[in-house]
């Protein structure tokens, strides 16, 4: 049996022969097939993150309202009144790029199971999507058929399985151009005494398989290409894995009555590796073992081998322990809703990992090893991978109007209604503010307290800066927050990028780490957990360095304030000032990409204790009901963020007035942060919470009907009828994908 | 009032209806397992929306099986009061106590999204409560919700004043801008709209009260 370990079948593992040294040294013999197997899916990067680990130590972990930093399934934060809320993020970049529509769904499946395995129901979901553009040449058919199926798997399985999803972001640009991001966030909520950890807690204590039946699906995403497997191999089902939210309603139904039994000492999902990596890592945490029999395991298909069910993804599974000589409540909880629910095995005292077919011995690992021994690796980093210059082109416009017209039109801009219609945002009735607006809110009706949350990323400004990058993230992030009036309380990561093992990339990974860590630092937004995707490279072209951030406050439940302004007459101001960029802050601009085609430069200044305070200066406004609309500026800057707040159903326009010598290019597109347009009725409120927070408000024009008009020291910059501004970018989504001869 | 709400596996917005009735209109209400061959002593059914059985087969295809629908077309025959909301409408077509079958979308997608809806009967227990012609802003969320019957049907719903409930701006293809139809007796109506999503100013809005005050105030004189 052991000859059947060649150095190909290590290497097909994806393990180094360092690791597999090390392997030998762990287990003090030869493994088994099987084992190494095992072995191979538990070290991989995806399931070890043995390439970000020690840097990953250096993100802020703990804050007052942290119930649960990272480490396990999800976050937990408190919010009060005995509630608390579960989150996270992860990814489904490579699935979604091969079958779009089941690696989006699934992407979604895996991190809802996240969240309800710990005892939360889920009640929000976002998304954060990156595609290559729509209207590339050689690539525009296929990006736009990634985003077909992307969107409607996810659609499919959020509005089955029965969670709003709320909000999320859409980003069009060529590095995604075969190697697409679907990053989906997911967060519950739970009283604190109805929290529940993947723990293999208690000797003797029975080990439960529930849900889906396991099948072939998803065995070893990573390679699979040996000698004694390629007879197989004409079988192998496709690596992607199929979703069934229906199944998953069922199990979270369930697993919330299993859990409210009180018979139910750990829970943990079954999603990368499986029953592999739930059984070791519910052992290696508890400090037990656990021995389980494959006869035991519910099968959908025939003549499966140990190694393939204990490497299979079938998604809608879960592993848990419960308390001896209770497992009937268990069983019933499980069989009212109609799924398997197994005892295959029970909690040792020896720290084994030990599977058995029929009896036999076919693996005995620590658990230890699998969970926590993996190689960690310190990998050289030089300076980030760059190749935009610093210096770029002279920027004059030919015609300002339709520069912002062309903006409002661009993907990255225009509205994605035609995205968010497609799901369901609004099931379990809590939407205070749905998709579309600067942060969704979903209230808890037990409370009173809202949920806000934000999910952004930047990869133009990180390609530039990835530290500078990363932190302008956490500030909008923060920002958008509390443009709702929402003070932010803790932060989920997404990282995507390259191959870490190009010292350039890797670079690019701890620049971002630490731009993140310092910023999640300074706004007291410690992260409770995340994701890291790595290899995100096609035919040695990285993506864009995608640190991907997601943000959640809370705030009283109350009226929401939103993006437009809602009656003529109202005196805009802009909070945080014109600012004062260089034109190098200018490259990594969307009018840098839009109208020059271009990324050059370094991404904008941010001073965070500035950030801060305008911040603050705004829940205070929003909080005390002052202003009837609030915008945060960000991508496009001040002339997009303005024309945003002209789109409500009301169409209120605005005349803005401005006096700066900046050039209009600057003036009206530089995306500098911490700044946030407000209209009010009573401008004094807003200039006094203003200069008690030491920030600038300048106003800058009215509201009136109809037409937005921004003049600067008299001349006009730019003049439209709000409607033609809304048309345009309303409609220019369905445009772009409209021109796919297969949509239509 | 006593409602009950009929729960199938997949059921989704069952919590929401619960949440409606017992919160924003004080009633007393309980859910139904699907499983039940009894409804016990309820004044009024709902079928909530959601994905009944997964709704792989057809929507609400298997659903009309379940013991629990059983007990409803009794109910119903008896006279008792159910309203479908989504789901539970297709549930209401697939059983027969409805004419006519919701199908996809004319646009193929899923579609959630506030629209105006008119009222164009209320001589019912579920609209009786609206003016005629008022118009509703209620959202939808469905991919199945293309409302289609023969000629001959839509003739008699449209003679025997059964469209309660029409799109002002057709969002699904449905005949005729149908997004709500009663049955000949007049105490079983099907919407593709959500009434118990709107039912709260925080949800940002409350149109769907008058659906369902309606519905309440057939039994409660109070309301």
């Amino acid at each position: 049996m052991n000859s059947q370990i060649t150095p190909e079948v290590i290497a097909a593992h994806q393990l180094t022969p360092e690791e597999y040294q090390k392997i030998l040294l762990l287990m003090g013999r030869t493994p088994t097939l099987t084992e190494l197997g095992i072995f191979g899916v538990m070290w991989s990067e995806h399931c070890s993150y043995k390439s970000t680990r020690i840097h990953l130590k250096k993100l802020p972990a703990e804050g007052p309202h942290v119930l649960q930093g990272p480490g396990e399934n999800a976050g937990i934060v408190d919010i009060g009144d005995g509630y608390a809320i579960a989150f996270k993020i992860e990814s489904h970049n490579h699935p979604s790029f091969i079958e779009p529509f089941q690696g989006a769904a699934t992407g979604v499946g895996g991190i809802l199971r996240d969240i309800f395995t710990m005892g939360a129901r889920p009640i929000a979901v976002m998304d954060s999507i990156r595609f290559g553009k729509l209207d590339a040449a050689a690539t525009g058919a296929r990006n736009r058929r990634i985003l077909e199926g992307v969107v409607s798997g996810i659609a499919h399985y959020g509005n089955c399985f029965g969670v709003p999803t709320v909000g999320g972001e859409c980003v069009f640009e060529e590095s995604y151009d075969g190697n697409p991001l679907v990053n989906v966030f997911a967060l519950g909520v739970f009283r604190h005494d109805q929290v529940f950890y993947g723990k293999a807690s208690g000797v003797g204590n029975p080990v439960i398989y529930v849900g889906s039946k396991t099948g072939r699906d998803g065995i070893h995403g990573a390679s699979m290409a040996s000698a004694e497997f390629n007879e197989e191999s004409k079988q192998k089902r496709p690596n992607v894995q199929v979703g069934d939210p229906f199944v998953e309603k069922l199990l979270l139904e369930a697993c919330l009555e299993a859990m409210q039994t009180g018979a139910i000492v750990g829970i943990q999902d079954m999603g990368a590796a499986g029953l592999t990596s739930s059984t070791c890592e519910m052992g290696s945490r508890a400090g037990t073992g656990i021995e389980i029999d494959m006869q035991f395991v519910p099968q959908r298909e025939t003549g499966m081998t140990p190694y393939e069910i204990m490497l299979s993804e079938s998604q809608e599974r879960m592993l848990l322990v419960a308390e001896q000589g209770r497992e009937e409540e268990v069983f019933q909880a499980f069989a009212k809703w109609g799924l398997d629910a197994v005892t295959i095995g029970e909690v040792t005292a020896d720290g084994m990992l030990r599977v058995k077919d029929n009896g036999a011995v076919v693996a005995e690992i620590p658990n230890r090893a699998l969970a926590d021994e993996a190689p960690r690796y310190n990998r050289p980093h030089t300076k980030p991978l760059r190749t935009a210059p610093l210096d770029g082109p002279e920027i004059r416009s030919a015609d300002l109007g339709a520069d912002l017209k062309r903006l409002l039109a661009s993907g990255d801009l225009c509205s994605k209604r035609w995205i968010w219609e497609q799901y369901d945002y609004q099931v379990r009735t809590n939407t205070v503010t749905g998709p579309g607006a600067e942060a969704a809110v979903v209230r808890i009706k037990e409370t009173g307290t809202s949920i806000a949350m934000s999910l952004d990323g930047n990869g133009r400004y990180c390609a530039l800066d990835p530290r500078q990058g990363a932190k302008l993230i956490v500030a909008e992030c923060c920002r958008n927050l509390s443009t709702v009036g929402a003070l932010p309380i803790a932060t989920t990561n997404n990282l995507n990028f390259g191959n870490p093992e190009r010292p350039e990339i890797m670079a690019q990974i701890v620049e971002s780490i630490e731009g993140l860590a310092e910023a999640c630092r300074f706004f007291e937004v410690p992260i409770t957990g995340g994701n890291v995707s790595l290899y995100n490279e096609t035919l040695g072209s990285p993506i864009f360095p995608t640190p991907v951030v997601g943000v959640v406050g809370t705030r009283k439940t109350a009226l929401p304030v939103g993006i437009p302004f809602q009656r003529p007459g109202l005196t805009v101001i802009l909070l945080g000032g014109l600012g004062s960029p260089e034109s190098r802050e200018f490259g990594g601009t969307q009018y840098a990409k839009v109208i020059g085609d271009f990324l050059w430069g370094v991404p904008p200044r941010l001073d965070m204790e500035y950030e801060k305070r305008v911040q603050s200066t705004i829940r205070e406004l929003v909080l005390e009901n002052v202003v009837e609309s609030a915008h945060d500026l960000s991508d496009g800057g001040l002339a997009v963020a303005l024309a945003e707040c002209c789109f409500g159903p009301a169409e209120v326009g605005a005349g803005i007035r401005l006096t700066s010598t900046m050039a209009p290019e600057l003036l009206l597109f530089h995306e500098g942060p911490s700044r946030i347009l407000v209209s009010t009725a009573t401008p004094d409120l807003v200039f006094a919470s203003a200069k008690k927070n030491s920030i600038e408000a300048i106003a800058i024009g009215a509201t009136l009907n109809e037409s937005l008009t921004i003049r600067n020291q008299n001349a006009i910059l730019i003049h439209y009828p709000v409607r033609e501004l809304k048309s345009t970018w309303s409609g220019a989504l369905e445009h772009h994908l409209l021109h796919d001869p297969v949509l239509v | 009032m006593k409602a009950g709400v009929v729960v199938f596996p997949g059921s989704n917005c069952d919590h929401d209806a619960w949440y409606a009735v017992s919160h924003n209109l004080k009633q007393e209400v309980k859910f139904i397992w699907h499983d039940s061959r009894s409804l016990g002593d309820v004044d009024a059914v709902i079928l909530p929306g959601g994905f009944s059985y997964g709704d792989y087969l057809r929507c609400g295809a298997i659903a009309k099986f379940s013991p629990a629908m059983r007990a409803v077309a009794e109910f119903a025959r008896g006279g008792g009061s159910v309203l479908g909301i989504c789901n539970g409408f297709q549930v209401l077509t697939e059983c027969g106590l409805l004419p006519g079958a919701l199908v996809r979308n004319a646009g193929l997608r899923f579609v959630c999204r506030t629209v105006a809806v008119e009222v164009t009967n209320t001589a019912s227990p579920f609209t009786h409560r609206a003016r005629l012609g008022q118009i509703l802003h209620l959202p939808i969320a469905h991919g199945e919700g293309c409302y289609v019957a023969d000629e001959e049907t839509l003739e008699r719903l449209e003679a025997e004043d059964r469209i309660v409930l029409q799109y002002v701006d057709n969002p699904n293809g449905s005949l005729r801008n149908i997004a709500g139809i009663l049955n000949e007796s007049r105490n079983v109506m099907g919407m593709m709209p959500h009434p118990e999503r709107v039912a709260d100013p925080m949800m940002g809005g409350r149109d769907g009260l008058v659906i369902l005050e309606s519905l309440v105030s057939s039994f409660v004189s109070s309301l």
